[in-house]
Parts: C-alpha cells; sequence; structure tokens
C-alpha cells in the first residue's frame, strides 16, 4: 500500500503552525494589516491539502483489493526513546476517521477564518487574534491526526490552551477572564483522568501507539483483554478490571473536553469569547475532541461492556438536560452552547450504544449546521450589538441571507428531511432503538425539544416584532461574513446525503447504508410539533411565552438556573475541597515545606553573617591566620605524625 | 674564644638589634636606615664567612639599590617627619605570639636536628679564585653551568621593570 | 670561624627572620612592611650561605641560590613600590588598613 501520497498531510497541520509562529512573533509590529489575510491563506492551502488527500484516501488508493481501508503511519519520528521497545514518538496516523476529522477541522477554520475578517476587523489585538486561532488550527489537526495517545495528549492540552487564549481574548472584560479560568481549570481537572488513563493502558499494554494498543487490548488476536478483563487480576483495583479503570479515565477525560454532563458547566462560559471562535473551537471541533478520542478507542469501548454503559447514560443525560436548558435561557450564544451540549451527548450515546457511524456522521454535519449557526449569531450580534433575545426580533428584512442560513441549520439541526441533521440523527435514533428502549425515547424528547429551541429561537430572532427600520441602509453584512455562512448552509442542507457508512466504520469495511422506513415518522413528527409550539408561542408579539413560563413555573425556574448545577460544582469546590483538602494542603505548603526551605535559608545565612567577619579585608589578619595554620601543620606533622 | 668568635656575636648581635629598630621605629626614615644597618650587617656577616663575592653583591644591590629605591618611595608618598601610625595593640599582641611560637618551633627544631656533618677542611678559598670560580659556573653551559637560570632571572628582571613602569604610570584621566 | 657551630648563624638568621615577621604582621606602613620582607628575605640568604659555607665548602650551589634571591628581591622590591605608588596615588595613603575593599 502507497503511503508516500498521504504525506503532504503532514504540512495541514505544520502550515497553520507557521502562521502561528510567524504572527506571534511579528504580527503585531510588521504584519498588522495583513495577519489575517496571511493567516487564511495557509488555512486555504491545508484546507486544499486536506481534502486532496481526503480525496486519494476515500476513492483512489485508501482502500485495499477487499475495499477495506487500511490505516498507515505517515512521518514516523522517535521522538523521546526510554529504551529499545519504548519510546514516544511523533507521527501521524491515516485512517477513515482522522483523514475525516481533518477535512472537517480545516474546512471550519476556514470558513471561520474567513468569517473572521470582517468579524474582527478593526479590533486592537487582529493579528493576536489570528495567531491563536492558527495555533488552535495546529492543535486541534495534529490531534486529530496524532498516532499515539501520549502525542495526542499533547494537543489535546495545546488545545486546551489555544481554547483558553480565545475565551479570554477581551480579557479587560472580568466576565471573559472568569470563563477562560474556569473552562481551564474544568477541562484540566479532566485531563488528569485522561493522563492517568493513558498512563494505565500504556503500562497494560506497553506502548503507546493507538494501533498497537488496539490490536493487543483489544478484542481478538494477541489480546490480553480477557486477562485484563477479570476483575481481581492483574492490575484491577476496588474490584474494577484495569482495562475498565483505564477507559473510564479516558473517557472522563474526553468527557470534559467534550463538557458531558456533569462536566459542562464551562462551554456557556465560554460564549464570553469572540463569536467565530465559539463557531470554531464551541460548537464544530474541540468540543468534539472527546467523541472523537471515545471513537479512536472504540474496539476498546466495545470490549468493555460496563464502560459503554456508563458512556450511553453519560450521553444521554448530557443529551437531555441542557435540551431543557436550552428552552428557558435568553442569550443567544448559550442558548446555541447548550444546543451543542445536546448534541454532543447525542453522539456520545450513539458511541455507547455501539452506533460508530451514526456518532461521527452526526459529528460531521453538526459540524457544519453548528458552526453555521454561530456564525449567523455572530452576524446578528454584530448588527443588534446584543446578545439578548429580547433586543432582537423581525430581522428578517435586515438580514436576508443570514435569514435563510439561519433557517437551513435550525432545520438541519432540528432533522427535518431532507436537511443534513435529518440522516444522522435518524442514524443515531436507529441505533437507539435497536439497543435500549429507554434510551430511544430520551432521544426522542430531546430531539422535539431541540426543534422547539431552536425555532423559539428563530421566531424571536426574525420574526416577532415588526423590525425598527433604522439601519437598513447600513447593509447585511460584508462578503467575508457572507460566504462562509453560504458555503456552510449548502453543507448542512446537503451534508446529509453522503453515504457515509461506506466510509467509515469501526473495521473501515464499508457497511450498508441505512434504509429509513417507518421509524423516520416519530422523529419528524415530533420535530413538526416542536416547531409547531414554537411557532404559537414565539411567532408573534403576544403574552403567550409568559403564560407558559407561569403555568410551568417550578419547572421553568429551575431549568431557567440551569437546574443549579453551577451552584452545585461551587458549593463542591469552595466548600468542600477548599476546605477539607485545599487548606490542609496551603497549611502544610507554608509552614512545613515552605518552613523547612526558609530554614535552611536563614540558617546559611545565619552562619556566613557569624563567619564573614573573617574575610575583613586587613591583609595581616590574612598573613596571621596563614602563618598560625602553617604552624599549626608543622607541629602536627613533625611532633604529632612521625 | 678568639677574635673571629667575638667578630660574629658582635655581627650578630648588630644585625638583630637593628633590625628589630627597623620593625619598632616610629620614624619612617630612621626605620629605613636601621634597615640599612641591618642589611649593612648581613654584608659584613658574608665577609666574616669568606664570602666575599656575595658580600659585595650585598652591599651593591641592598644598600646600593633597594634601600635607596625605598628612601626615594618615602619621599615621594610620605612626610618624613610624621610619626607612623602605631600598630593595633590587639594585633601586636598576636604578632608577637605568632613570632615567639615559630621561634621557639624552629629553635626546637635546630636543637634537635643541629649534628650537622660539619667539613673541617677547605675552608678558604682563595677571594679571587672564589669569584672567579662563580663566574665560570653561572655562565657555564655545561652539566653544572647556571647559564639557563642566569638568563631566566634575566628575563625576570625585564620584565619586572616594564611591569613597575606599567603599574606606576599615571593613567590620564580620560582613559580608564 | 670554625669555632662557631653552625646551629648559631642558623639561629641569628632564625631570629631575623622572625623579626621581620614580626614587622610584617604589625607595621601599617606598605613601606615598611616592604622592609620586613626585605629583612625575611636576609635571613634566608644568611642560611644558603652558611649551608654552603659549613657542608659543602667545594660547591657554589648556595651562592647562586643567594645571588638569584638577591636579584628576585630586587625585582620584587621595585614592582612593590609601583604598586605601593599607584595605590597611593588612588587612596591617598599607603597605611594598608586603608586597602581593605575586598572584604565580604
Amino acid at each position: 500500500m502507497p503511503v508516500a501520497p498521504y504525506l503532504l498531510i503532514v504540512l495541514v497541520p505544520l502550515l497553520p503552525l507557521v502562521g502561528f509562529v510567524v504572527l506571534g512573533l511579528f504580527g503585531r509590529r510588521y504584519l498588522r494589516a495583513f495577519s489575517g489575510l496571511f493567516a487564511t491563506g495557509l488555512v486555504f492551502l491545508s484546507t486544499v491539502i486536506a481534502l486532496s488527500v481526503a480525496y486519494d484516501y476515500y476513492f483512489i488508493s485508501g482502500a485495499g483489493p477487499d475495499s477495506v481501508y487500511h490505516s498507515a503511519k505517515v512521518l514516523n519520528i522517535h521522538w523521546l526513546s526510554f529504551g529499545p521497545d519504548f519510546s514516544i514518538d511523533m507521527d501521524l496516523l491515516v485512517d477513515p476517521i482522522s483523514v475525516m476529522m481533518a477535512v472537517i477541522v480545516s474546512l471550519i477554520s476556514l470558513m471561520v477564518h474567513i468569517f473572521s475578517l470582517g468579524y474582527m476587523k478593526g479590533e486592537e489585538r487582529y493579528a493576536t487574534y489570528y495567531a491563536y486561532l492558527s495555533l488552535f488550527t495546529f492543535s486541534m489537526l495534529g490531534l486529530v491526526l496524532s498516532a499515539n495517545l501520549l502525542e495526542t495528549y499533547i494537543f489535546w492540552e495545546l488545545v486546551g490552551c489555544s481554547s483558553y487564549l480565545l475565551i479570554g481574548f477581551y480579557y479587560d472584560r472580568p466576565a471573559a477572564v472568569a470563563a477562560a479560568k474556569k473552562a481551564f481549570i474544568v477541562t484540566r481537572f479532566a485531563d488528569l483522568g485522561f493522563l492517568i488513563g493513558i498512563l494505565v493502558l500504556s503500562f497494560q499494554a506497553q506502548t503507546l501507539d493507538l494501533r498497537n494498543l488496539i490490536q493487543i487490548l483489544g478484542p481478538g488476536g494477541q489480546s490480553l483483554a480477557d486477562a485484563l478483563l477479570v476483575p481481581g487480576n492483574k492490575g484491577s483495583f476496588l474490584g474494577i478490571s484495569a482495562l475498565s479503570w483505564g477507559l473510564t479515565l479516558v473517557f472522563i477525560g474526553g468527557a470534559g473536553k467534550s463538557a458531558l454532563f456533569p462536566l459542562h458547566i464551562w462551554l456557556p462560559d465560554a460564549m464570553e469569547g469572540p463569536t467565530p471562535v465559539s463557531a470554531l473551537i464551541h460548537a464544530a471541533t474541540m468540543v468534539v475532541a472527546g467523541v472523537y478520542l471515545v471513537a479512536r478507542l472504540y474496539p476498546l469501548y466495545t470490549a468493555t461492556p460496563n464502560v459503554a454503559e456508563i458512556i450511553l447514560w453519560v450521553g444521554a443525560i448530557s443529551a437531555f438536560v441542557p435540551a431543557v436548558i436550552a428552552c428557558t435561557q435568553t442569550d443567544i450564544k448559550r442558548i446555541l452552547a447548550y444546543s451543542t451540549l445536546s448534541q454532543i451527548g447525542y453522539m456520545m450515546f450513539a458511541l455507547g450504544a455501539s452506533g460508530f457511524t451514526a456518532s461521527l456522521f452526526h459529528l460531521f454535519t453538526h459540524a457544519f449546521f453548528k458552526a453555521l449557526l454561530f456564525l449567523c449569531a455572530g452576524v446578528i450580534i454584530h448588527r443588534v450589538h446584543s446578545n439578548e433575545m429580547k433586543d432582537m426580533g423581525g430581522l428578517r428584512r435586515l438580514l436576508p441571507v443570514t435569514h435563510v442560513c439561519f433557517l437551513i441549520a435550525c432545520l438541519a439541526i432540528a432533522g427535518i428531511p431532507p436537511f443534513s441533521g435529518f440522516f444522522s440523527k435518524e442514524e443515531i435514533l436507529a441505533v437507539a432503538w435497536e439497543n435500549n428502549p429507554f434510551i430511544y425515547a430520551i432521544g426522542l424528547v430531546t430531539s422535539g425539544l431541540t426543534a422547539y429551541y431552536m425555532f423559539r429561537l428563530y421566531f424571536s430572532v426574525f420574526w416577532r416584532k415588526t423590525p425598527a427600520h433604522e439601519g437598513l441602509h447600513h447593509g447585511e453584512a460584508p462578503a467575508s461574513m457572507k460566504i462562509p455562512l453560504i458555503i456552510l448552509a449548502i453543507g448542512a442542507a446537503f451534508a446529509g446525503f453522503i453515504p457515509f457508512s461506506r466510509f467509515i466504520t469501526p473495521d473501515g469495511r464499508p457497511g450498508e447504508a441505512p434504509a429509513f422506513g417507518l421509524n423516520v415518522i416519530p422523529p419528524v413528527f415530533i420535530a413538526l410539533l416542536g416547531i409547531g409550539i414554537a411557532a404559537w408561542l414565539y411567532g408573534k408579539e403576544s403574552n403567550r411565552p409568559e403564560k407558559a413560563a407561569k403555568a410551568l413555573r417550578g419547572l421553568y425556574t429551575f431549568a431557567y438556573h440551569k437546574f443549579y448545577i453551577d451552584e452545585i460544582w461551587l458549593f463542591i469546590t469552595k466548600k468542600i475541597i477548599f476546605n477539607l483538602i485545599g487548606r490542609p494542603a496551603a497549611w502544610i505548603d507554608r509552614n512545613i515545606v515552605d518552613g523547612f526551605m526558609n530554614g535552611l535559608a536563614s540558617a546559611t545565612a545565619g552562619v556566613s553573617a557569624a563567619t564573614k567577619g573573617v574575610q575583613s579585608g586587613k591583609v595581616q589578619d590574612y598573613a596571621w591566620f596563614f602563618f598560625m595554620g602553617i604552624a599549626g601543620l608543622a607541629i602536627l606533622f613533625i611532633y604529632l605524625y612521625t | 674564644m678568639n677574635a673571629s668568635a667575638v667578630v660574629f656575636y658582635i655581627l650578630s648581635a648588630f644585625i638583630l638589634a637593628t633590625g628589630l629598630l627597623a620593625v619598632t621605629s616610629r620614624k619612617i626614615f630612621r626605620t629605613a636606615i636601621w634597615l640599612l644597618f641591618s642589611l649593612t650587617g648581613v654584608a659584613g656577616l658574608y665577609f666574616w664567612l669568606g664570602m666575599q663575592f656575595i658580600a659585595a653583591v650585598q652591599v651593591v644591590v641592598y644598600v646600593g639599590g633597594i634601600v635607596v629605591l625605598i628612601i626615594f618611595s618615602i619621599f615621594l608618598t610620605q612626610q618624613s617627619g610624621k610619626d607612623l601610625p602605631s600598630p593595633l595593640r590587639r594585633r601586636t599582641v598576636f604578632s608577637a605570639l605568632a613570632a615567639c611560637i615559630g621561634f621557639a618551633l624552629t629553635c626546637l627544631l635546630l636543637s634537635r636536628y643541629s649534628s650537622f656533618r660539619v667539613k673541617e677542611s677547605d675552608y678558604d678559598f682563595a677571594p679571587d679564585m672564589s669569584i672567579s670560580a662563580i663566574g665560570n659556573q653561572l655562565l657555564s653551559t655545561s652539566e653544572h653551568g647556571y647559564v639557563l637560570p642566569f638568563e631566566v632571572i634575566s628575563i625576570l628582571l625585564l620584565a619586572a621593570m616594564i611591569g613597575c613602569i606599567v603599574i606606576a604610570m599615571k593613567s590620564k584621566p580620560g582613559d580608564k | 670561624m670554625n669555632q662557631i657551630p653552625l646551629s648559631h648563624i642558623l639561629f641569628v638568621s632564625t631570629a631575623l627572620f622572625f623579626i621581620g615577621m614580626y614587622g610584617l604582621f604589625t607595621r601599617r606602613n606598605m613601606i615598611t612592611m616592604l622592609m620586613a620582607v626585605e629583612l625575611i628575605l636576609n635571613s634566608v640568604n644568611i642560611n644558603f650561605i652558611a649551608f654552603n659555607k659549613y657542608l659543602y665548602p667545594e660547591k657554589l650551589e648556595g651562592v647562586f641560590f643567594s645571588l638569584f634571591i638577591i636579584a628576585i628581591a630586587a625585582a620584587e622590591a621595585a614592582v612593590a613600590i609601583a604598586i605601593i605608588i599607584n595605590l597611593y596615588r588612588n587612596l591617598h595613603s599607603i597605611d594598608v588598613e586603608a586597602a581593605d575593599e575586598m572584604k565580604f
């Protein structure tokens, strides 16, 4: 199998890195005006390369004679060698998922880069913004292409770091700074789990390489899985087998990055960052890293049903709870954030229900319509200068292109055929139906809720009020902002027709395209129902929403306050962790660790203060000491040691 | 005790007494003069030992050279009429103690190891003979010749001379 | 001279050495310290000459050593005086107590 053609894929992450380095070093001073175009050009190149490699891989050379997609390692670099058979490598993996992810990431990143040309224009730290954006693109591409767990982890942290930088981009706003810190700490906390999981897994398998790891630990051939799965066997802890521990911990890391319940609290706050950043990082790419990670280790998760069960339930809860919260929020970006949470929950429970293809398909389509929604929100916010739904209304005449794009995205996310979301959601629900009817029910209700809150948003923004006509002459938005919308809208509308199961399956063998039969009816019906309710409540200016809120008062306030999950976390951290762990640790640090160090320092200082008088600078004293020393030695050697 | 022995003890007493005065006198110029006397006494001791050449060198170099140099430098740096600052009492006590300890130790060693094998014969060279022998051996390139140290010492003297000039040269206010 | 034992001459040179050392330790004026050093060197010279004369009268090694010591002493005196003059220029004093900058 020829490997050489894929070597080009090395450039895909490297070009944004070049952008980051150049803009980071020289951007602010020398390249100010061109920094946006420069970074965009580089990302454009890397998108083109990613697409060409993808074309090559999927349609020409990727599939072997048995039409199975093989994985290939590109660029095998020994980086840290610990011994003859254990080293940390830097290499890139080319297989169906990684190529698909590389295409999505570079494409969405390109759209966001182009969009930002208009959106961030005139911003004080324009070049810095593009440098961060390039850094993020580089790290995310590295993450999806990396071939071993530690490399994944490195890029994982880089992604977290660039996310931190971009959330806190407006660092003069306290809310943005707090949100950046929150995002960083929560994901970092989860990453600890990821790291321990990596250590557990690689220790058991004696390798970090993903393919070897799956081969050694996964079901089949030289599997260790059977031995490791027995509780009480090698490496087990608290009666749970080593493999389960490792995979659960890795999943916790993924859950933190993907903002799954109950670690989802950082994502809504992360909306403090610039809106294109939210579209790129907190909707389309970074937050699905957890899904990607679980998909990467999918063979291992299928071998451990108990962990898959955890994923299933965490995913289902993460799909349902944020959907309920989203119904009550009024900040446009927060609604989208909760909707993202809910959709990631969908992907996750699909993985837990062994719907590998369905999950990644949803990831694929979701990237288009969610990025589109955020970019539309960006245009709207750009125009209205507010995030609050009540400040909007009747914008369909002012923003016609945005209106159409937003509508397409809403239809896609609500699962109305023939838009892309319909196909992927349908597959997920089909998988859930086969697996567990209860999960199916949750998915169905969530789907209805999704349709409801998306159209609540849609009607509130574009209909409801008659628009104030001032500002019509401003025009909608610059072309650099409209073009990405249109491209993404095309993607959101038609991505569903891609025969996804041909390309991406757990074992690389082309699967069957799912047939849509009668099972299509309930989700579409419930989605239409949600849209209908939203239209009834928000289609025109009325007091119906207030009445409905009053009727459901308890539930409404509960959901409006996000089920008090933030407060619970605050209670746990501030009252329990700080008091029981933080304070004693601080006391020990201050009094024992620091005390020991300070004691050493002051002892040294004391001894030197006591002895420095000898260094008087009086040459005759020195001579005297010198002579007495000689005399002493003479006596010693002549009389005592003869 | 013959006259030679008497001369030795007188010379010794003179050397030590003037040496002691040279290190204790309060007036710097007198110190230099006492030093001069002491060095002259050492030259006398060399005469008494029959080493005329060394005695002559002692007089020429020390008395005629170094002491004159010292006196020059006294004139350059000092109002010679003023008393020297008196030494610190603590240091005087400790220095005397150190000197006494060292002296006692050395004398003990001397008394312990004083059974030297002294050759009774061949004491007296003819003076001129001695000087010509010194000259021949100093410039000889044969086995016991000292021509190499002689050349080395001449280079050292040259280096010292240049060094002195460089060190003592007045630097212009601008440079540094 | 053969009535005087060698140890007496050595006693004189030792006494001269420690007189010089005492002067080196107590004198505060650098020129007088230099004089004390000259006394010490002389005491060493006396030793060389006496040993040469008493133990190896047929040889001249002691004489050569003394000659070289005298030469080096001259060089040393010259350098020392140059340093003293330079110091005097900088500190306006040749008191050794004044030159105590190299301390803790």
